[in-house]
């Protein structure tokens, strides 16, 4: 579970969506059967999420009067789900696997890397508030394993120095290429694939 | 080896269109109409001739599963659950089913939502795989404007729709019922069974909870017939699997291959053998993370599927192969997924909460052999009591890989131990 919405951080005192986020929010709630709007309340806490860069107390408030839900039944989502930040984060998120198969593959020297190049620790925060660094439980990509997870997109197949890069690309403000960095296909075996080869069926 | 034509997941690697024409291409979607007025009863009776048992794990045959539901739509409407919350540490072919090869989960919710009279389909995939969500959302919104889904599906008569729900970063969310809690908006804290889902399941009502991979190979089932899906493999173990095999092998990857084929026959063939040759192997988890590691000796020859892996007290889980070298510090590797399990735990049943913690807490510290002898014995005589003795299937997870390390590397636990007194006395 993740951390408590305590501590020091700066609570905004409100908080609206923006009108394209309430009509996504609206839409959110049609996927589900009349009076089940319950069930929404983690992609709309997903919208503030990302309408904010964090979520606020706020944010759920609005979130549990738009569902007609009691707070604590937000708060209870949103400390419960991991991917729900109750803190800032910075601008960019680096989560970086170290699960058995990352850290088969080299996840550690992955962590390190990112510690040196960014200058902060595990689960910190550059001084500037652009990068945060955090360690993930496993993403569901292993075969292409070391992977970190920033934005919407995972960096596969990774090693220092294409880490580096990364960060330097984003550094500059530049978003690197996502997927694997080795430049194989998918979760095919580097070299190619050893099936499938008599298949045709659509161009990529 | 299992030839291309019998491949069901021709997509596998993303090499072409995952779009309607392209999956159109590759067969998907031909026939659908035909095949859903042949009936329910039909449709329920070929899965099971197919033999197909649940590719989320527990390999709970897929037919009898759908039989469950009630024969007649009371005033409760029907659901079916896609469990696409994959995450079981080494799994990642559901992923790739969603990415690449997304129509064919899109109409196997339509044929198996209609054999079991749902609706609708909800899609449970895990919050991390935006872009996963991205395009398996582009392919329901083509079925949809094809008539292949919605108020008609594929000129049936059926109405069907499907949706998808992403979650939020939680592994328990893969329990089925923990899932439903989820998709209902609450905490994803598993329930007490029964009532089961079929009885009592999203929102009260029958509801059937299947893996993606299940759902995703019942079209290409029915179109060639259960008889041609249960031809391969072995006898109760049927079919074709996507096996993702990962950790030291020159060539990790997924690949989709008969089941029952021998593990070494598997990584060799595939996945490029592994790093440093056979003799370099110490261990292989061969079902994900909760199941027991195997000795290089077991690896030699055993078969990799359901009941050949259950034999030698492991399991083909999720079939993801984790290959382990010697290089390996397997206790370090153990105790990485003891902290993943305590992360995991969702606190609701006390011998997970507690024993998960305290099982990482001695696994640390057998890393480093600051433990007593005897305490290996106290670890596993811990494991066995939180193992059964939990709402759902996290606790005994927890406890099988440590209790595979105990079998199976005793050896090594009691050297390090040894080490750590010898160096202590010295210093």
């Amino acid at each position: 579970m993740s951390g408590s919405a305590s501590d020091n951080t700066v609570q905004p005192a409100s908080f609206a969506f923006t009108a394209e986020n309430l009509a996504k929010a609206k839409a959110a709630i049609a996927k589900y059967p009349p009076g089940r709007q319950r069930s929404a309340v983690m992609p709309i806490l997903d919208i503030a999420q990302r309408q904010e860069g964090w979520l606020p107390l706020a944010a759920m408030n609005a979130v549990a009067e738009m569902l007609d839900l009691a707070p604590i039944r937000v708060y209870e989502v949103a400390t419960f789900y991991t991917m729900f930040q109750l803190k800032p984060v910075g601008k960019v998120h680096m989560q970086v696997c170290t699960n058995l198969p990352c850290m088969l593959r080299g996840s550690d020297e992955i962590v390190e890397t990112c510690k040196r190049e960014l200058g902060v620790g595990l689960g910190e925060t550059t001084a500037d508030g652009k990068f945060t660094l955090s360690e993930v439980e496993c993403l569901g990509a292993c075969v292409n394993a070391p992977v970190i997870w920033i934005g919407d997109d995972y960096y596969e197949d990774l090693d220092a120095d294409s880490t580096r890069k990364i960060i330097a690309q984003l550094k500059a403000g530049e978003m690197p290429n996502a997927g694997s960095q080795t430049g194989r296909k998918g979760a095919a075996p580097i070299g190619g694939p050893t099936t499938l080869k008599t298949i045709a069926g659509g161009e990529a | 080896m299992l030839s291309d034509k019998d491949r069901i997941f021709t997509n596998l690697y993303g090499l072409h269109d995952f779009r309607l024409k392209g999956a159109q291409a590759r067969g998907d979607w031909s026939g659908t109409k035909e095949l859903l007025a042949k009936g329910r009863d039909w449709i329920i009776e070929e899965m099971k001739t197919s033999g197909l048992r649940g590719r989320g794990g527990a390999g709970f045959p897929t037919g009898l599963k759908w039989s469950f539901m009630p024969k007649e739509v009371g005033t409760r409407p029907h659901y079916l659950v896609v469990n696409a919350d994959e995450g079981e540490p080494g799994t990642c072919k559901d992923r790739d089913i969603m990415r690449y090869d997304p129509h064919k989960l899109v109409e196997g919710c339509l044929l198996a939502g209609f054999a079991m009279s749902a609706h609708a389909a909800y899609i449970y995939i895990r919050g991390e795989f935006i872009r996963e969500a991205e395009n398996l959302q582009v392919a329901i919104d083509e079925a949809r404007a094809a008539g292949l889904i919605g108020k008609d599906a594929c000129g049936s008569g059926w109405e069907f729709e499907v949706y998808v729900h992403r979650g939020g970063g939680a592994y328990i969310c893969g329990e089925e019922t923990a899932l439903i809690q989820s998709l209902e908006g609450k905490k994803g804290q598993p329930r007490l069974k029964p009532p089961f889902p079929a009885g009592v399941g999203l929102y009260g009502c029958p509801t059937t909870v299947n893996n993606v991979e299940s759902i995703a190979v019942a079209p290409t089932i029915l179109r060639r017939g259960g008889a041609w899906f249960s031809g391969l493999g072995r006898p109760k173990n049927s079919g074709t699997k996507v096996f993702c095999i990962s950790g030291h092998v020159e060539q990790p990857c997924n690949v989709e291959e008969e089941m029952g084929i021998p593990l070494k026959e598997l990584i060799e063939k595939h996945a490029g053998g592994v790093r440093g040759g056979w003799d370099n192997l110490l261990g292989i988890i061969p079902g994900g993370s909760s199941v027991p590691v195997l000795t290089k000796d077991i690896c030699d020859t055993v078969l990799m599927d359901f009941d050949s892996l259950r034999d030698v007290r492991s399991g083909l889980g999720t079939a993801a192969v984790i290959v382990m070298d010697k290089s390996t510090d397997i206790v370090r590797a153990i105790t990485r997924l003891s902290k993943f399990y305590k992360h995991e735990s969702c606190g609701q049943c006390t011998p997970c909460r507690e024993g998960t913690g305290w099982m990482w807490r001695v696994m640390e510290r057998m890393c480093t052999g600051k433990a007593s002898i005897e305490e290996i014995d106290q670890l596993d005589d811990v494991t066995r009591q939180v193992e059964g003795h939990t709402i759902c299937a996290l606790g005994d997870a927890a406890a099988w890989p440590i209790q595979g390390l105990i079998r199976s590397f005793r050896p090594e636990l009691e050297r390090r131990i040894r080490e750590a007194r010898a160096n202590a006395r010295a210093a």
